[in-house]
């Protein structure tokens, strides 16, 4: 397995007030030197609360804001050294799919004008082919060729996500950002484009770099996961590692922090406290220390590094290895069985629909 | 048990362009006892927010008919004027809002805005009610009140502000507390210390609470009963650890199933197909029935009943007691 995309000390910092000279005088450091790859056809999650920089770390990525200092390698090329014409032609691999489908679909333009326009700008498909080649994205996103003389308004927000999707599909990309694509939508709609998200995974081998804030999404689609926190990430690995053996206690408390739907949990709380403090001027040392209970000198002090074990399960913390194991933090106890089979019932209904629509293809 | 509060039948109905009626919610029957929590829990457009402005007055009068019955202390809130209903409001009767920017006043100071319920409910002093505030603030968590209580609210954090919204609305000691997705808007970490707090709360207090959430984690963490709503009906009410581990209702059982779930990995979420009726004319049969899987004949040809299956335990639907065969 080869990385698709490498990131080294990938930095962005915003000046939000300027000297009269133009000399900055408060910045953000919202991407503070952060490391990461993709593999090919994985998904790597970005988690973290608001203001974590996980957006910037997908705008960046695909060059939407220019970074300050690092590198990105996107299949071995450079990609901060392209010109303009090679950026363009970049664009055609890397996609993008926003949170709120209500502000980012042109409202005056048609479904299919909204997903035709990718392919006349790469110039993708001879015009008179494109019609058709509009009806396939539709079906591949599960909605129907009819819809695409309509305007988004008429659509409900799982919907216009569906056609965000499509839109980003319509250059074939190989790796698409998805940030918080699903927090906008209801929880049966989120089910619905998650299985779209994850089925288009497998069929196109995609590969997703999926930025969201709630950990079971989270856990249901990601291979890898970082954790981020005021612009670093304080914590990376396999999905599955990282929530059976949290290390980091930010990551600890974030996951105490999920409520499961459930009754008497037996889960044990640790809650951090106060608020997450200003990236303007975050703390000295490691960032959590003013809210970590495990903080000593040396967090004040010094910033911890990113250090790797030999599973590939990363942690940022100068005190891990001292910490008391936290096991069955994101623990749900399983439904009892005439729930689980009630349960089934609606998933069965969706998979024979999903395998369907495959068939379409 | 006697009830605080007492809904029978409440009914909304919005008057839109044209002759549009719009029938958001109906025969909501709920009723709750001093110190107790119930959740409301439905997806966007299910009515949960409008049954709580309902229950408050605070539904426009020139779009919207309310009609049932709202019993609290022996009257029916329906039938107040808007003098008497405005001196339940803020006093025996408050509500969190989901958006603390917009629904606290930029222009006054936090402190202002809770000094003005005490003056107009209690009858304090300006004094006093300065000092009951700084109180209230630290009551809520708000580190350094003296200072905070002169603070704008831009100036807090949204975490702070939600506590300060919780402030204001505990200031006159409500004996019902509606909070209508207090968390929402928070980030997962702040969430918890939120909830925290409300969970506190509630013991002290000894109020009657009701939550208003679409996240079934936040309504197991602090709820005593729920009622699961879909389409402006109530379709199943269940004290909370019974919803969460025998739900009767294929509504609640779908809603459930599709959450990703923390200790598994599966192939395939659950989904609930299709999509929320038009509320604009109402079905005449069960509201659910398009999307259910377990929908057969009896389901579209009349309302559904609504069934009792335990202590506090009913669910609006023919096929109830629900089971398949292993």
């Amino acid at each position: 397995m080869s990385a698709l995309l490498e990131v080294e000390a990938l930095t962005r910092h915003f000046v939000i007030r300027r000297s009269p000279f133009g000399r900055p005088i408060t910045t953000v450091k919202a991407v503070d030197g952060i490391d990461f790859s993709v593999q090919a056809g994985t998904t790597l999650a970005l988690v973290g609360e608001t203001g974590c920089g996980k957006s910037t770390v997908g705008r960046l990525i695909l060059r939407l804001i220019e970074p300050m200092a690092g590198d990105i390698r996107f299949e071995g090329r450079r990609i901060l050294e392209f010109n303009e014409k090679q950026l363009r032609a970049h664009r055609r691999e890397a996609q993008i799919v926003f949170q709120d489908p209500y502000s980012s679909l042109n409202p005056r333009m048609t479904v299919e004008e909204l997903i035709g326009e990718p392919l006349a700008l790469h110039d993708i498909v001879p015009v008179y082919r494109r019609r058709d080649r509009v009806a396939d994205l539709l079906n591949l996103v599960g909605l129907d060729v009819r819809h695409g003389q309509r305007y988004p308004h008429e659509f409900s927000g799982g919907q216009r996500q569906r056609i965000a999707i499509a839109r980003a599909l319509a250059v074939e990309p190989k790796l698409i950002v998805c940030d918080e694509p699903v927090s906008a939508l209801d929880v049966s709609i989120r089910a619905q484009v998650l299985n779209l998200l994850a089925g288009l995974r497998k069929r196109l081998a995609l590969t997703y770099i999926f930025i969201s804030h709630d950990l079971s999404v989270i856990k249901h689609i990601a291979d890898r996961v970082a954790v981020m926190y005021l612009g670093r990430i304080v914590e990376t690995a396999p999905a599955d590692e990282l929530f059976a053996n949290p290390r980091h206690p930010y990551t600890r408390a974030l996951f105490s922090a999920i409520p499961v739907p459930q009754t008497h949990s037996r889960r044990q709380r640790q809650l951090l406290e106060g608020d997450v403090p200003s990236p303007i001027s975050p703390p000295t040392g490691c960032h959590l220390h003013p809210r970590c209970t495990h903080a000593v000198e040396r967090c004040r002090i010094e910033r911890p590094a990113l250090v790797s074990d030999q599973n590939g399960h990363s942690t940022a913390c100068h005190r891990w290895g001292e910490l008391p194991a936290m096991i069955g933090l994101a623990e749900q106890e399983p439904p009892a069985p005439r729930l689980e089979r009630l349960m089934a019932k609606f998933t069965r209904k969706s998979d024979v629909r999903a395998a369907n629509s495959a068939d379409t293809l | 048990m006697t009830s605080l509060i007492e809904i029978q039948n409440l009914k909304v109905t919005f008057r839109g362009d044209r002759g549009r009626t719009t029938h958001a919610v109906e025969t909501i029957s709920f009723d709750l006892a001093r110190g107790a929590t119930l959740g409301l829990v439905g997806e966007s457009g299910c009515g949960k927010s409008v049954t709580a402005l309902a229950i408050m007055g605070l539904l426009p009068k020139w779009s919207a008919d309310v009609s049932g019955h709202v019993g609290f202390e022996g009257k029916n809130l329906l039938d107040l004027t808007d003098a008497a209903m405005r001196d339940l409001r803020g006093d025996r009767v408050a509500m969190i809002f989901q958006e603390p920017m917009t629904s606290l006043n930029p222009a006054y100071t936090i402190g202002e805005q809770i000094i003005e319920t005490l003056v107009r409910h209690r009858g304090l002093t300006r004094a006093q009610a300065r000092s009951r505030a700084i109180e209230l603030l630290r009551d809520v968590r708000i580190p350094s009140p003296e200072q905070r209580v002169d603070e704008y609210p831009h100036k807090l954090s949204g975490g702070m502000r939600q506590r300060a919204m919780v402030a204001i609305a505990l200031a006159c000691d409500p004996q019902l507390l509606i909070a209508d997705e207090p968390t929402t808007a928070l980030d997962v970490t702040i969430q918890a210390q939120v909830l925290d707090l409300m969970r506190s709360l509630k013991r002290k207090t000894n109020a009657a609470i009701v939550l208003i959430s679409h996240d079934l984690g936040v309504i197991a963490e602090i709820c005593d009963e729920v009622a699961v709503m879909y389409a402006g009906e109530i379709v199943e009410h269940a004290p909370v650890a019974t919803l969460f581990k025998a739900p009767q209702h294929p509504y609640t059982i779908g809603l459930l199933a599709s959450i990703p779930r923390l200790d598994r990995r599966v192939e395939t979420l659950a989904t609930i197909e299709g999509s929320l009726p038009d509320m604009s004319v109402i079905p005449q049969g069960c509201r659910f029935a398009p999307r259910c899987p377990f929908m057969s004949e009896v389901c579209v040809s009349r309302p559904p009943p609504v069934v009792d299956v335990g202590a506090r335990h009913w669910s609006r639907c023919a096929k109830t007691p629900l089971e398949i065969q292993a």
